[in-house]
């Protein structure tokens, strides 16, 4: 697993390649956190264009930042999702709460 | 009913360990006659099964051992067996409930995905014993329209 950032005005853009698994989890939660902790990062965009496979555990990271970004008033938007990652997503409902989106240029746009 | 393949391996109980699990059991699945989507479900559910077992059956202990067998029968049937001899669920109609986790990073989806991506799913456990999970899908449908 790898996390790339970038930071477009108050959107931290985390693009995230691999498995989102348990054996990720801890690391990807504290790397993105330690992130939008900055007071100046509002929303978070997740791009998932190269995630491979996600379970529970991933999911459990995409929910807790949801938590996270929304508790600072912040919006939290997911793009790029492979069908078996998008499956989960809306298996789960996390897409009521996450909107997912084709690509970061569409979210840029809103 | 004949078994017509069969796979048993023993790995510590380290979250390493989960994509080894769940990779040999989706090489293991794509024997049958299965979609890409299929083998994808396949591999979710054993990645639920064997994280179970490492956070909740053992405690994140990575000396323990896990024990998946897997089994093909001659209707086309896929047996997913993953065991721990860990603490076991105290209370297993609350474990099996839909977003109840005894960890807050974790969704609780684990018994329901388990659940839903398989056509039957039993669940053993006994406190201080350990937990067997017993998973099957068949794939007689695929092989069928096939011959």
């Amino acid at each position: 697993m790898s996390l790339e950032f970038k930071k477009v005005r108050s959107t931290l853009v985390v693009r995230v390649s691999g498995e989102m698994d348990m054996l990720i989890a801890d690391k990807m939660r504290a790397e993105i956190d330690k992130r939008i902790d900055d007071r100046n990062i509002k929303n978070l965009v997740l791009n998932l264009e190269k995630v491979t496979f996600m379970d529970s555990s991933g999911l459990g990271v995409v929910i807790g930042r949801y938590k996270r970004i929304t508790a600072k008033q912040g919006r939290m938007f997911i793009v790029g999702a492979r069908p078996q990652v998008e499956k989960i997503l809306f298996f789960s409902g996390v897409n009521r709460l996450v909107p997912l989106y084709k690509s970061e240029q569409e979210v840029i746009n809103i | 009913m004949n078994v017509r393949n069969y796979v048993r391996f023993e790995f510590f109980s380290i979250p390493e360990n989960i994509a080894f699990a769940r990779s040999c059991v989706g090489a293991f699945a794509s024997q049958l006659d299965c979609t890409l989507e299929d083998v994808e479900e396949i591999k979710l559910v054993v990645s639920e099964a064997v994280s179970n077992c490492i956070i909740h059956g053992y405690e994140n202990n990575p000396t323990q051992m896990i024990t998946v067998i897997v089994s093909i029968d001659d209707h086309g049937v896929l047996e997913i067996v993953v065991e721990d001899r860990g603490r076991g669920i105290e209370d297993l109609p609350r474990a099996m409930e839909a977003t109840y986790s005894s960890d807050p990073t974790r969704m609780g989806l684990g018994f329901t995905f388990m659940k839903s991506f398989t056509d039957d799913m039993q669940v053993d456990t006994a406190p201080g014993k350990g937990t067997t999970v017993r998973l099957r899908r068949s794939f007689l449908k695929n092989e069928e329209a096939l011959a």
